[in-house]
C-alpha cells in the first residue's frame, strides 16, 4: 500500500471522527432552543456536550490541515471552489464557539437568548453544509483542467447535493437528541426520548433517499465497499427505531453513530482513488495528481503514527471523566 | 479593488485581530498554570482567588482566539489557492502537526479546566492547566515554523512546479525560526504581565477589598511583563541583526535607508516619499544604525536602491520595494511600544519589590491603559515582519500576487471581507463588555461559584 493510500483513509478516518463526534454536538446546539426552555435546562443541555465540543471540533481542524499536507491540490480546489459555502460554515462556527463559552456569562434572559440561536444556527449552517459538500464532491463539479472550481455557490445546491445535506442535518438533530437523552435525568431525559422518536423519521427518510438516489446521481457503487456500507447504514438507522422505541438509549446512540460512520465510509469509498470528481473525467482530483510529495508523506506518516494514538487516549479519558449525566444540580461551567 | 488587493485586506485585518487574543492565550496560560501551581504547593486561598479570576478572564479572551483561528487554516485555500499548490507540500505540513499535536491538547485539557474543579484531584488540576499551556505555546511553535520558510525557505527543491519538502529538521530547524520563536513567547508574556498589571491597578485604584490579591497580581504580573519586556527586546535586537543578513530589504526599508551610508545613522522621524526614493525631512543619530546592525560604529548598511538593483539581476525585474512608508513607521510603533513597556516595569517593580503600593491615581490609570502596549508592539511587529518581505510570499521563491486564488470572482472575496468584519466587530463587542464585566466584579465575586 502506498502512502497515498494510507492519507486517502487517514483522512477518511479523521472525518468519520469528526461527524462521530462534532455531530452530536452540532444535534445538541440545535435541539437547544427547542427542546428547553426555561434557562436552568437550556444550561443542562449545553453542559452535556461542555467540557467536550471544543476538543471535538479540532477534528475537523485536523482534516483540514491533513487535506492541506497530504493533498495540497484537494485542499486549495475544495476551498477556494466552495468558497461562500465555507464561508458559511465559518462564519457559523465562529459565532458558535464563542456562544459556548460567552452565554452563561452573563444573567440577562435577552444575553442569553441571544446566544442560544446564536448556538443554534451555528450549529445547523454546517450541519446542513457538510452533507452538501461531501455529496458533491462525489457527485461530480465543474473543475477545469487547471483543477480549478469553476462553477458558483448554486452550482452546490443541486438536488443530491440537497439530499446528502438535509440527511446530514436531520442524521445529526436524531444523533443529538439521543445523546441528551443518554445525559440528562428525568424531565429532559424524557422529553428527548419523544424528540428522538419524532426525528427520527426524516433521518430515516433522508438517510434511505440518500442511499438510493447515490446508485444514480453518482457511480459510487462501483466500489463494493460503498455498496456493503450503504446497506449496513441502511439496516442500522432501521435498528435505531427500534431501539429508540424499546428504551435501549446507549445501543440507538450506537445504531445512529454507526449509521453516521456509514455513511461517510461510504462516500469516501465511493470516491476512492479520487478526491473530487470532475464532470470532465479527465479533470477528476486523485489521490495522486492533489498529493504531496513522497517525502512530506513518508514525515507526517511518521508524526500521525505517534500522535494520533496518543490524542486518542487523552480525549478518550475526557468522556471518561466527565462520564456522569448532567442534571441542574450538577456544576454548570456554561 | 480587484481579487487581490482584497485578499490581502482580508488576510490582514482577519490574521491581525486573531493576533489579538493569540498573545494574551500563550502569556495568560502559563501565568494561570503558575498560579495554580502556587496555590497546590502552598494552599493559601489568594491564590486560588487568583487562578479562578485571572483563569476567568483568560477563558473570555481564548474562546475569540479559538474561534477567529478557524479562519486562519481555511483562508490558504480560500482566496490563496495558487499559493497552497505551490506551498502545501511545505506549509501544510507544520498545519497538520499544529492541529494533531496542539490544538488537540489545548482544546481538551482545556474542556477538562473549566469542568474538573470537583472532578480531578488539585494536582491534576493544576498540571492539566500546564497542558493546556503548553499545548498552546506549541502551537505558535508550528505556525512560525511555517511563517519562518515563507520569511526564508530551507530544506526544500523546486520540483513539478512547486516548492518540495526534501529536509523537515532544516524546516523546523530554520534559523529564523529561532529567532522568531523565542521573541513571540516573550512578546506574548509582555501581553499577559501587561493586562494583569493593568486590571490589578484599576482594583487598587478603586480601592477593592481583597487587595492581597491585586497586590500580589500587580508584584506577579509585572515581574512576568517585564521579563516578556526585556526579553522582547533583547531577542528582537539580535532578531533584526540576523534580519539584516537575510532579508536585508525588509531592513533598509524598516530604517527608510535609501542610500547606501557608512556609517549609517539611526532615523527617528522621517517622512517618506517612496516614489521619489528619497525621505523629506529625516531626523538621524549619527552611526547608530551601523552600530545596531553590527556592532560597530563604522559599518556599511546597505540602502534600498542598492538591494533593489542587485534584486533586479537576481530575480529579473520587477520592484522588489515594499512600503518603506509602513515598514518604518511599524518598526517604530514597535519598538517604542517595547521601550515604553521596559520604563514602565522598571518604575512598577521597584515599588513593588520594596512591597509598596501606594501609586498616585495618575499612575495607576497609566498602568490601566498601558495594557494596551503589548498588543499595540505584536499587531506592528507581525505588520512590519510581513509587510517588510513583500512583493514576496515566500522570500526569493514566490511572489504574492501569483499566490491569490484563480476562479474566486472579487464579489466572494469582497462579501467574506465584510461578513468578517461585521461578525468581528459584534465578538469585540461581546468580548470587551464581558471582559470588564469580570474583571470589575473582581476576585471575590467567583469564590461564590
Amino acid at each position: 500500500m502506498d502512502l497515498n493510500i494510507l492519507w486517502f483513509i487517514l483522512i477518511t478516518v479523521l472525518f468519520v471522527g469528526f461527524f462521530f463526534l462534532e455531530g452530536f454536538d452540532y444535534g445538541v446546539g440545535i435541539l437547544l432552543p427547542f427542546i428547553a426552555k426555561d434557562d436552568a435546562s437550556r444550561r443542562v443541555v449545553i453542559n452535556t456536550i461542555g467540557p467536550t465540543w471544543d476538543g471535538n471540533e479540532v477534528w475537523m481542524l485536523t482534516a483540514g490541515g491533513a487535506m492541506f499536507a497530504a493533498f495540497p491540490n484537494w485542499y486549495a480546489t475544495l476551498f477556494s471552489g466552495f468558497y461562500l459555502a465555507l464561508f458559511l460554515m465559518l462564519a457559523a462556527l465562529i459565532v458558535r464557539a464563542t456562544a459556548f463559552e460567552y452565554r452563561s456569562k452573563h444573567e440577562t434572559s435577552q444575553w442569553r437568548n441571544m446566544w442560544d440561536w446564536v448556538i443554534f444556527f451555528g450549529s445547523v449552517i454546517p450541519a446542513l453544509l457538510w452533507g452538501v459538500a461531501l455529496a458533491n464532491i462525489i457527485h461530480g463539479l465543474p473543475i477545469d483542467s487547471h483543477m480549478t472550481y469553476t462553477g458558483t455557490f448554486f452550482t452546490l445546491l443541486n438536488p443530491y447535493g440537497l439530499v446528502g445535506g438535509l440527511a446530514s442535518l436531520s442524521l445529526f438533530t436524531l444523533y443529538g437528541a439521543i445523546f441528551i437523552n443518554l445525559k440528562t435525568n428525568e424531565a429532559l431525559r424524557e422529553k428527548s426520548k419523544s424528540w428522538a422518536k419524532g426525528l427520527w423519521i426524516p433521518a430515516f427518510i433522508f438517510v434511505i433517499l440518500f442511499v438510493l438516489i447515490s446508485g444514480t446521481a453518482t457511480d459510487m457503487y462501483t466500489s463494493r465497499l460503498a455498496l456493503i456500507v450503504a446497506v449496513l447504514a441502511a439496516i442500522s438507522i432501521i435498528a435505531a427505531f427500534f431501539l429508540i422505541k424499546a428504551n435501549r438509549s446507549g445501543w440507538a446512540f450506537v445504531a445512529t453513530a454507526l449509521t453516521i460512520v456509514f455513511m461517510t465510509v461510504m462516500i469516501f469509498a465511493g470516491l476512492f482513488p479520487r478526491v473530487m470528481v470532475a464532470v470532465e473525467t479527465a479533470n477528476n482530483l486523485t489521490i495522486y495528481n492533489a498529493s504531496a510529495s513522497p517525502y512530506t508523506l513518508k514525515v507526517m506518516s511518521i508524526v500521525a503514527a505517534i500522535l494520533v494514538p496518543i490524542v486518542l487516549v487523552y480525549q478518550g479519558w475526557t468522556y471518561w471523566v466527565f462520564r456522569q449525566r448532567i442534571t441542574k444540580d450538577s456544576s454548570l461551567n456554561y | 479593488m480587484d481579487v487581490l488587493a482584497l485578499a490581502r485586506w482580508q488576510f490582514g485585518i482577519v490574521t491581525v485581530y486573531h493576533f489579538f487574543f493569540v498573545p494574551i492565550t500563550l502569556g495568560l496560560s502559563v501565568f494561570v498554570a503558575i498560579l495554580e501551581t502556587a496555590y497546590v504547593r502552598t494552599e493559601k486561598e489568594v491564590y486560588l482567588r487568583m487562578t479562578k479570576f485571572w483563569g476567568k478572564l483568560f477563558l473570555i479572551n481564548f474562546a475569540i482566539g479559538v474561534a477567529t483561528g478557524i479562519v486562519q487554516e481555511f483562508q490558504f485555500g480560500m482566496n490563496w489557492s495558487e499559493y497552497s499548490r505551490f506551498m502545501g507540500d511545505i506549509f501544510g505540513a507544520p498545519l497538520a502537526i499544529e492541529a494533531l499535536l496542539a490544538f488537540y491538547m489545548e482544546s481538551t485539557f482545556l474542556g477538562l479546566w473549566i469542568f474538573g474543579w470537583d472532578k480531578l484531584s488539585k494536582k491534576a488540576h493544576a498540571a492539566v492547566m500546564w497542558l493546556v499551556a503548553i499545548g498552546s505555546n506549541l502551537s505558535a511553535f508550528w505556525i512560525l515554523s511555517a511563517n519562518s520558510f515563507m520569511q526564508e525557505p530551507v530544506g526544500y527543491v523546486i520540483k513539478n512546479g512547486r516548492a518540495e519538502m526534501n529536509d523537515f529538521f532544516a524546516l523546523i530547524g530554520n534559523a529564523h525560526l529561532w529567532y522568531q520563536f523565542p521573541h513571540v513567547l516573550t512578546g506574548a508574556m509582555a501581553s499577559a504581565g501587561f493586562l494583569v498589571v493593568g486590571i490589578s491597578a484599576y482594583h487598587l485604584l478603586k480601592k477593592s477589598k481583597d487587595s492581597q490579591a491585586y497586590q500580589k497580581s500587580m508584584k506577579w504580573g509585572m515581574t512576568y511583563g517585564f521579563i516578556g519586556a526585556v526579553l522582547v527586546i533583547v531577542l528582537g535586537h539580535v532578531q533584526m541583526q540576523y534580519v539584516m543578513e537575510t532579508q536585508p530589504m525588509k531592513a533598509a526599508a524598516g530604517e527608510a535607508l535609501w542610500e547606501t551610508e557608512s556609517p549609517a545613522g539611526l532615523s527617528l522621524f522621517a517622512t517618506i516619499d517612496q516614489e521619489q526614493h528619497k525621505n523629506g525631512i529625516n531626523l538621524k543619530l549619527p552611526a547608530m544604525l551601523s552600530f545596531l546592525a553590527y556592532n560597530s560604529f563604522d559599518a556599511q548598511c546597505k540602502g534600498i536602491n542598492a538591494i533593489q538593483a542587485e534584486y533586479v539581476q537576481k530575480y529579473g525585474p520587477g520592484d522588489y520595494i515594499p512600503s518603506v512608508f509602513w515598514a518604518y513607521w511599524m518598526f517604530r510603533l514597535m519598538v517604542g511600544a517595547g521601550f515604553l513597556m521596559l520604563f514602565i516595569g522598571i518604575y512598577v517593580l521597584m515599588k513593588t519589590y520594596k512591597n509598596k503600593y501606594d501609586f498616585s491615581p495618575r499612575w495607576l490609570k497609566i498602568l490601566i491603559w498601558s495594557l494596551f502596549l503589548p498588543l499595540l508592539g505584536h499587531s506592528a511587529g507581525w505588520l512590519y515582519a510581513e509587510i517588510g518581505r513583500q512583493p514576496w510570499a515566500v522570500f526569493g521563491l514566490f511572489k504574492t500576487s501569483a499566490g491569490v486564488s484563480l476562479a474566486t470572482p472579487a464579489g466572494n472575496v469582497l462579501f467574506s471581507l465584510l461578513g468578517y468584519i461585521v461578525i468581528y466587530l459584534l465578538l469585540i463587542i461581546a468580548d470587551v463588555f464581558l471582559m470588564k464585566k469580570y474583571a470589575i466584579a473582581g476576585t471575590e465575586a467567583l469564590i461564590k461559584e
